[in-house]
This record gives C-alpha cells, structure tokens and sequence, in this order.
C-alpha cells in the first residue's frame, strides 16, 4: 500500500489534528527534507496553520501581510529562482481577489507554485458571504495549467499536499476551516492526482463527491443500502484533470450519477462531471447538489450543509429521486451500450 | 552588506560571464563608454523604427522613452549570458511595462538573444513575438509581463528568491507611470521596503503621459517620489535621457544597502522621433513608408 513518504508524525497524532494543521505539519516536514520549498501567507498564518512553518522554518517564511494579489506575484518570481514557494490564504482571496495574478502569474508562465486555500466553501459559515468561497473551484478550473484538487480530509489533504509537491506545475488545494471528520482510518490508501477513488462499488446510483460531502455521501450510501439501493461512492479529490474514465464507467455501470460539493453548482465538480457525461453521448439520469447559483447565508458550517442539502440526509433525498426516475425517450432515442 | 560584499567587485561576482564588462567601480562614463552607449542607443531606435513599420504598429512612444534605461542596464551593467539565457545566476530584468516589448526585444536580439531576422515577423500568427513579450518563447526575458501591477511584485520575488539562496545576483525592473495607477504596486513597493530587498534596483519610465492624456490630469501620481520614499525606499531623479545621469544612478543603487532604489526617470515618450515626442497619441501607432524615412532622419540627428 502506498504510504505518504517523508512524514514522520503517525496515524495516531493524525486523529488528534485537524485538516489545517496536519497540512501545517506535513509541509513543514517536507519542507526540512527539501531545501527549495518556501511558504507564505498573507496575515493568515495562525488561521491557516502555517504557523507552523514560520516556527520551525523562519528563514524560508514569508508574510505579505493583507496583500494577495502581490503575493502571488511574488510567489511567481520566487519560483523564478529555483524555489517551490507554497502560498497559504483563506480560499476566497487566493482565487478571487488574486485571480488574474494567479492566472497570468503562475499558469500562463508555467510556474511551480502551489496554492492551499482554507475556509473553503462555507466551512466559515459564522463569517458570512464575503468569507465563504463557493466559486473557487469554477474559477481555479479556468485557468489552463491549473490542477484542481479538494481532499475530502486530514489525511487526504496530507497526501494532496505530497502529491502536489512531485507536481511540475501550479496547483490548488482547497479545504475547509480544518474542523471536518477523518474519513480515512489512516493512511493505507493510494493518493494519485486524478485518479478518482473509489470508496464503495454500487450499481443503481453514483454519489460522485469531494471535499467534505465525501463522507456525507457515504453515510447517505451506507443508509440507502437499508432501503436495498445499491450506491457506488467516488471520492473524486481531483476536479482537473477530472478522472474521465471513472465517470464513464459510473454512466455504464449505473446510469445515474449525483454529484455533492461545498461549492457552487456552476463550474465546479458537478459542471465538470456534466461535462464527461454530456460528451460521453450516453443516456444517463444526473443530479448536481451545491449552492443553487445562489450566495450562501451566515450559520454553522454543519447547519450550513444540511440547509443546502449537501449533507447525508440531502444526498440520501437526491438518491430516492433518482432512482425513481425515468430516462426521458423520445422517438429518435436509442440506448446504446 | 558591508561593503566588502560590493556586488561591483569583481571577486564578489560569482560565475562571471565573458559578455559582461565589469563596469569601474563607482567611477563616472568616461566620453569614449559616454558615446558607445549613445551610439548604441540610437543604433537601435532606428531598429524599433524598422520594426514597427514592418509589423503594421507598436507601442512605440513608450519603447523609445524607456529606451536609454534599457541600453545602459543591457550595454553597461547586466551580468547575462545569451548563450545561457536559463543560467541560474544571471542578473534578472523585469519590464514590468509590459508594452515596451518591441523595444526590449530589439535589444535582445542586438545581445545575441537570438536571430534578429526573426522580428520582421512579430505581431504575425504563431510569431514568438507579440505586443508583449512570452517569457517561454522569447530567450531573455525572465517574466512575462503585459497587464499593468505584475511585474514589478514578480521582481520583488526574484529578489526574495535570491536573498533565501544566497545568491548574488541582481534583479532591474522598470515601470511605467501609468502604471502606478495599479494598486499591486503599491504592494509590490511595500513589501520590498518591508523585507529591505536591497538586490533590486527599479525604474520608473516617468514620460507624464498615459492613454487618456497627462497622468497628472487623469489620475495624478505626484508627489511620487515622496510615495516611494514612504514605502520604505530610497528615490533618486534623473533626466532618464542622459547616461551620466543613469549610470550614476545605478551606482548609487548597487551600493545603497539599507534601502531598495527606486529611480524616478524622467523621460520623454516618443523620444528621439520629433514628430513623437511627447504626444500620448503615440502610445500606440504605425508608420507608412514616408514616416518611417522622417522617423529614421530625426533619430540620426538625435
């Protein structure tokens, strides 16, 4: 089984940690194996948990202060140097505010930078609007050269983290305020950048989710199976390059695909299933649950998924449904195998 | 730095190119280095000239006043090698005035960057050469720049880069004035006097004119040389037109180690073309073949 190399923490200091601060820590560790890697923040540090970093590793810290855009500049002409500078912020300002320097500055210039944006979502849910992030994945998915990854836990991010670091190329990770449920016991489990895992195998419904619906959709698959409905789970971490083989093979094997994200249903995980679908020229009953192309409301991030139907008991209401549904034929359909 | 880490020192320099010339330290233009820079300098006005009159139009007005900046950085203190254009300890220039492109490309194929034939075809489909320079088709560029507030934070990175590395190497950056208007500049200046990155040295293409006309009645930057100074950095004027003046600048810059240098150049857009100069119509434009000749007449006689 693949192990996560170079970490020296163990699987039980994992369950005592949350998402934020075991990618804290893994980047640090790496970070003392590899001279080139730099991290930065923009006032951020202790929300972030690169902190961190900054204690262990301070020569090789920056803080830009509350300054995105200029940070990822920077970050661009850092890495122009020869170092891998790893920049840490709230997701909003990392794919938002900095958007065109991300764009212009690290993917159209090719450079090897990789972004971690926290708070993702609305895992900041008491914060409201303006510190939620329900676009990010639309937007970081944009941009050409961009790999797109939400990790649905600490242990994943861990992985995400590592896995990015032996990337050529800008990448984004996205997580949430870093409080979420382990999904994975420990780390027995393969991590490959696009390559969709597979949690439970099932035959009436795919659940395709990432992030923190992950372990939401396989509670709701966990529960449906009560009821004699077979769900497959995919644990699709990657967003782009988006694992097209596994959703062809949930549109063959199923035919009828829901997909779950903290995140808006324009553009991101569900848009880019629609897209391998659609393209597929298959039949296929499809659901997208997200943020209904509306801006999220101020509540507790758990409240937050319920409300949007995001959670277990959402993602169980959208499995009833689609099971029941017909595919719509008209005279000119055929189904084709 | 104490001053035995005079980066114009010669022992101090690490992997010295055979191009570079290492310039006396800390001693004026003598007239025969005086009037190889300006015959350079005019040599290759009349190639941004050829240039444009061939690719159909360029940011010409803006290429030719930040033209002598780029001649005595190129000609006088860039320690580059265009037979190694990725060589890691290289000096680094930025133009973070993006549309000057033509007129930095000029000068890279001058160095020997790569073959000059190669301009006739720029702005056509599929050229390496556009309005704006593409670090990963055009050898010796170091960043990409174009849209206005990236570069100079980009050589504000370089800087920090090479400061973690220990490297010696120096970063050059020039900006437009119009280009102050952006607020990424003013991040960019904060963090470099912030973190003191004294190992890069900055222009400001100062010519008074942006698009819509006069900076000062469009969106007024003065006093801007007290705004740097405020951001932590130390500010030098010159008429950005005469090489003393310049190269006394950028000796000054390369001593100075408390503060970055910002030096406020002013210039005149268009300069060398009489009929250009200082008329922001000429920000952007093309020439037909009687202009061309005018054009080529009034920079022999500059």
């Amino acid at each position: 089984m693949a192990k996560a190399e170079g970490l020296t923490w163990t699987v039980d200091d994992a369950d005592h940690m949350t998402q934020a601060e075991i990618y804290g820590e893994v980047l640090t560790q790496l970070a003392l194996k590899n001279e080139k890697i730099v991290a930065m923040t923009a006032d951020l540090a202790t929300s972030t948990k690169i902190g961190k970093f900054q204690a262990k590793i301070p020569e090789r810290f920056f803080d830009f202060g509350i300054a995105e855009a200029n940070m990822v500049a920077v970050a661009s002409g850092i890495a122009e140097t020869g170092l891998i500078p790893v920049i840490s912020t709230f997701a909003v300002f990392a794919s938002l505010r900095a958007a065109e320097f991300v764009r212009t500055d690290l993917c159209y210039q090719k450079r090897n930078v990789k972004i971690i944006g926290t708070h993702s979502g609305t895992s900041f849910g008491q914060a409201g609007t303006t510190h939620h992030c329900t676009e990010d994945l639309a937007v970081m998915r944009s941009f050409a050269n961009m790999v797109v990854i939400a990790p649905a836990d600490a242990r994943e991010t861990a992985k995400a983290v590592e896995a990015v670091l032996g990337w050529d190329g800008p990448c984004y990770i996205r997580i949430g305020r870093g409080f979420e449920p382990p999904l994975h016991k420990d780390l027995d489990f393969d991590f490959e950048i696009g390559k969709a895992i597979e949690l439970r195998d099932g035959h009436d419904v795919t659940v395709i989710a990432c992030g923190v619906t992950v372990l939401h959709a396989m509670e709701a698959a966990a529960r449906a199976a009560a009821n004699g409905v077979s769900v497959r789970v995919l644990d699709m971490h990657t967003i782009k390059p988006i694992d097209e083989a596994a959703v062809l093979k949930a549109v063959a094997d199923t035919r009828r695909i829901i997909t779950a994200e903290d995140h808006s249903v324009v553009g991101g995980l569900g848009s880019a299933v629609a897209d391998v679908i659609a393209r597929s020229g298959k039949g296929c009953a499809f659901r997208k649950l997200g943020y209904q192309d509306e801006f999220s409301i101020v509540g507790y991030p758990e409240d937050l998924l319920h409300h949007y139907k995001i959670d277990a008991d959402g993602i169980l209401e959208a499995i009833a449904e689609v099971v029941r549904a017909e595919f719509e034929q008209d005279e000119n359909w055929e189904d084709e195998d | 730095m104490q001053l035995t880490n005079d980066p114009l020192l010669t022992e101090n320099r690490q992997n010295l190119s055979p191009q570079w010339h290492p310039p006396k330290a800390l001693t004026k233009l003598d007239a025969a280095e005086r009037k190889r820079l300006q015959d350079k300098a005019r040599e290759l006005r009349a190639q941004i000239v050829e240039v444009t009159y061939t690719c159909g139009g360029s940011h010409i007005g803006g290429s030719l006043s930040q033209h002598d900046i780029l001649v005595a950085l190129y000609y006088r203190y860039l320690n580059i090698d265009p037979s190694r254009p990725h060589w890691d300890q290289r000096d680094r220039f930025v133009l973070s005035k993006g549309h000057g492109g033509v007129g930095h490309a000029v000068i890279l194929a001058d160095k020997g960057y790569f073959d000059p034939q190669l301009l006739m075809d720029f702005n056509k489909t599929g050229s390496p050469f556009g309005m704006h320079l593409d670090r990963l088709k055009v050898p010796g560029v170091d960043c990409s720049t174009g849209s206005l507030g990236h570069g100079f934070p980009l050589a504000v990175g370089i800087a920090l880069g090479a400061r973690v590395q220990g490297h010696k190497y120096r970063t050059y950056c020039v900006l437009g004035d119009g280009e102050c208007h952006e607020g990424a500049v003013w991040e960019a200046a904060m963090a470099a006097g912030h973190y003191k990155a004294t190992n890069l040295t900055a222009f400001v293409d100062r010519n008074k004119l942006c698009m819509d006309g006069p900076t000062e009645k469009v969106m007024a930057l003065e006093p801007l040389d007290r705004k740097f100074e405020c951001f932590g950095w130390r500010v030098l004027k010159i008429d950005g037109h005469d090489f003393d003046q310049i190269c006394d600048a950028v000796d000054t810059a390369l001593a100075e180690t408390g503060r970055p240098v910002m030096i406020i150049a002013n210039t005149i857009k268009g300069k060398g073309v009489d009929f250009m100069e200082n008329k922001t119509a000429w920000h952007y434009g093309g020439l037909d073949a009687e202009m061309r000749a005018k054009a080529l007449e009034s920079i022999q006689r500059s």
